[in-house]
């Protein structure tokens, strides 16, 4: 391999290039300009974060471009999850520097933590070798351990960081013991190779158990159940805005190396994996539905809440093919939109210069901020899935090609376990709409989240008058990565 | 013949190392027979031409690990005679666990073949006339690159991530200042001062 040839590589990996050097230079600007920096090294990184982005677009093409011998693949399915990542990392930033501001942990490493935490996404959802995926995984991972921790004198948020770091290595150990059988077995990292040697040789007991390994490993990044366990925990105990963007970015990024793993190397082996999914799928909604309802806490709620949709997302990879991982990408870009919106409301509930975090603090809000209870109408019917909100139509696309495929006792699960998740979501407007009035939240200083809000809510209700972009590009990015 | 003869000298001394490491009564010795373990190891890599794997294993593991441990242990004061207490009373469940893993583990092998696919990397020696460094090199900074340096950045996060979660602004400590210890001058710094004989300032 010369010179020439891997110069000429890196146009292909230009968005992670930009990503990289321009985060590094936010971190020197910010050290040289010390702890008060916040707001201009957010702004930076929004910078950075936005060029990436057009980069992504500049790259993207119907062409599946393979750089560093293979090892990165560049292709419509990465460029559309690379935009979610980014889109997801830049609004759970700039919606945190309020928080931030409050709580005094005004520090300029957190836009610069979740900047490389996404240089990790999108090395992840861009991997086709085992080897970049596992350092694509664990640079996010990292730079995650440190945002959950990142209110250290608070014993919650530190508890947080540790549970999630002990456990995350937990997975990252599983996802790793997995990939040495895998490689052992079939002699390759490679993704494309490795697709040929199952196709000509099938699958070994080795290579099954490596890659139920694998699945252990990512089903633990994406919290589906029964690998949930740390996501409550985490969720309550990490800094707001840090939850926000751990149920938004990264479930995004580790999804989608779920499903470029299971739809690229391992289609063959469809039959071996597929049940391995149907069950943490219903694991997750049927946990997701009954675990949340008896939650007092909003972050704890929104935890299982997010549990529930990765296994309602999960239904799309039962269904497998084109339309099945068209409705997955559907589903992915909805469910962000949603829970950042959430989240922002959740941020705005901060009373005499505390945060709170209990439903019954939301109680009678109708009467005393009407706006804000209007957002979370919207964004809980969208959730429960309640036409004409793009929650419905996201529990649509994934529904559709299960039936198809005559899954019919999934869709039926599904369906109840959709109808089971409204009862808490409606609980939460009921303490809205019906309970007593409790003292206004704090104005907030910056006009930031109050437009990130309406953005999310008008994109849920609008979304069924403008679906085309997000179908076709996610009908495009699908049918990239299912031949 | 002396290659054998090598072979059984590192495997003896490295089995027997290993064994004193848990079984040593002090853990300073414990370290130190640790030490004695990586250097034998690194003897076996030899052997087998992995020079490259040898030195790596004695400058990271002798220089820095060991030696780290051997910081530690001598600093904690930690009764590790206590924390050994009950050893010998778990030591027949955890026979049996072992020797069941074991039995399994070697019906497991014994029906296990090498999976064909991989033959080909195990069968791809390095080429003659190339040392293990120069082939690690060549295949390190191009093809590999892109993780090469993904794993940069993940150093860096580490860096990063323990300077936001450790590192607190003290109050009441004296800090360098560059500017000021080179801005200052002669006359600042020195002052001549009439003594008289046996009187001290």
């Amino acid at each position: 391999m010369t010179y020439q040839t891997l110069l000429g590589y890196l146009p292909a990996i230009m968005p992670e290039l930009v990503l990289g050097g321009g985060i590094m230079l936010v971190l020197l600007y910010g050290v040289f300009r010390g702890e008060r920096s916040l707001i201009s090294t957010a702004l930076l990184t929004l910078l950075v974060l936005c060029v990436a982005a057009y980069y992504v677009v500049l790259g993207a093409s119907d062409a599946r471009v393979l750089a560093f011998g293979g090892s990165v693949v560049i292709d419509p399915f990465a460029s559309f999850l690379k935009l979610l990542i980014l889109g997801a990392s830049a609004v759970a930033m700039i919606m945190a520097l309020e928080f931030l501001k409050h709580e005094k942990l005004n520090r300029f490493e957190y836009p610069v933590l979740i900047g490389l935490s996404a240089l990790g996404m999108l090395i992840m959802v861009s991997a086709n070798d085992l080897m970049v995926l596992y350092v694509g995984l664990e640079m996010q991972s990292l730079a995650l351990y440190v945002l959950a921790a990142f209110s250290r004198d608070n014993t919650r948020s530190t508890e947080a960081g540790l549970k999630y770091f002990v456990l995350g290595a937990l997975s990252s150990g599983m996802l790793l013991y997995g990939i040495s059988l895998i490689y052992g077995m079939s002699g390759t990292l490679n993704f494309d190779v490795l697709k040929g040697v199952i196709e000509t040789q099938g699958m070994s007991i080795g290579l099954v158990i490596g890659m139920v390994f694998l699945a252990a490993g990512l089903a633990f990044k994406i919290s589906a159940a029964p690998f949930h366990m740390w996501t409550p925990d985490v969720y309550e105990g990490a800094p707001t805005p840090v939850t926000a963007f751990f149920a938004a970015a990264p479930k995004v990024a580790a999804m989608g190396l779920f499903l470029r793993v299971l739809f690229g190397p391992f289609e063959a082996a469809v039959a071996q994996w597929q049940q391995i999914i149907i069950v943490l799928s219903v694991a997750s909604m049927t946990l997701g539905a009954f675990a949340a309802i008896g939650q007092s806490n909003i972050k704890r709620l929104m935890a299982y809440s997010s549990i529930g949709h990765v296994g309602f997302a999960l239904l799309g990879f039962v269904a497998g093919g084109e339309a099945g991982v068209k409705g997955v990408l559907i589903y992915l870009a909805i469910y962000v939109a949603m829970t950042l919106g959430a989240f922002i409301c959740i941020l705005a509930m901060r009373r005499e210069g505390r945060q709170v975090e209990e439903i019954a603090d939301l109680s009678g809000l109708s009467t005393t901020q009407p706006g804000l209870a209007l957002a979370l109408l919207v964004l809980m019917f969208s959730m429960i899935g309640i036409p004409p909100f793009a929650g419905f139509w996201a529990k649509f696309y994934v529904f559709l090609p299960v039936v198809e495929q005559g899954l019919y006792w999934l869709a039926v699960v599904g369906f109840l376990a959709s109808v089971v998740s409204a009862v808490y979501y409606l609980k939460i407007l009921r303490v809205i709409y019906f309970d007593d009035p409790a003292p206004r939240f704090t104005e907030p200083s910056y006009p930031g989240n109050g437009v990130l809000l309406a953005m999310s809510v008008l994109f849920i209700t609008f979304f069924i008058f403008w679906p085309a972009p997000l179908l076709n590009a996610a009908g495009v990015a699908a049918s990239s990565l299912v031949k | 013949m002396l290659m054998a003869l090598a072979f059984y000298l590192f495997a003896a001394v490295l089995t027997v190392a290993a064994v004193m490491v848990i079984a040593a009564r002090n853990p300073v010795h414990s370290v130190l027979f640790l030490i004695l373990a990586f250097f034998n190891a690194a003897g076996l890599f030899v052997l087998l031409g992995a020079e490259f794997l040898a030195m790596t294993l004695v400058i990271v593991y002798v220089g820095a690990v060991a030696v780290l441990f051997l910081f530690v242990v001598m600093m904690l004061d930690i009764d590790f005679t206590e924390l050994r207490e009950g050893f010998l009373n778990y030591a027949p469940i955890g026979g049996l666990i072992g020797g069941v893993l074991l039995i399994e583990l070697v019906l497991f092998l014994g029906g296990m073949m090498v999976a064909p696919a991989s033959s080909a990397p195990r069968a791809s020696p390095v080429r003659e006339g190339v040392s293990n460094t120069q082939a690690l090199g060549e295949v390190i900074y191009t093809q590999y690159i892109f993780v090469f340096q993904a794993a940069g950045m993940i150093l860096l996060i580490a860096m990063i991530g323990a300077i936001v979660l450790t590192l607190r602004e003290r109050t009441g400590v004296r800090r360098q200042n560059v500017a000021a210890q080179v801005g200052r001058t002669r006359a600042q710094a020195v002052e001549n001062v009439d003594i008289k004989p046996g009187a001290g300032i």
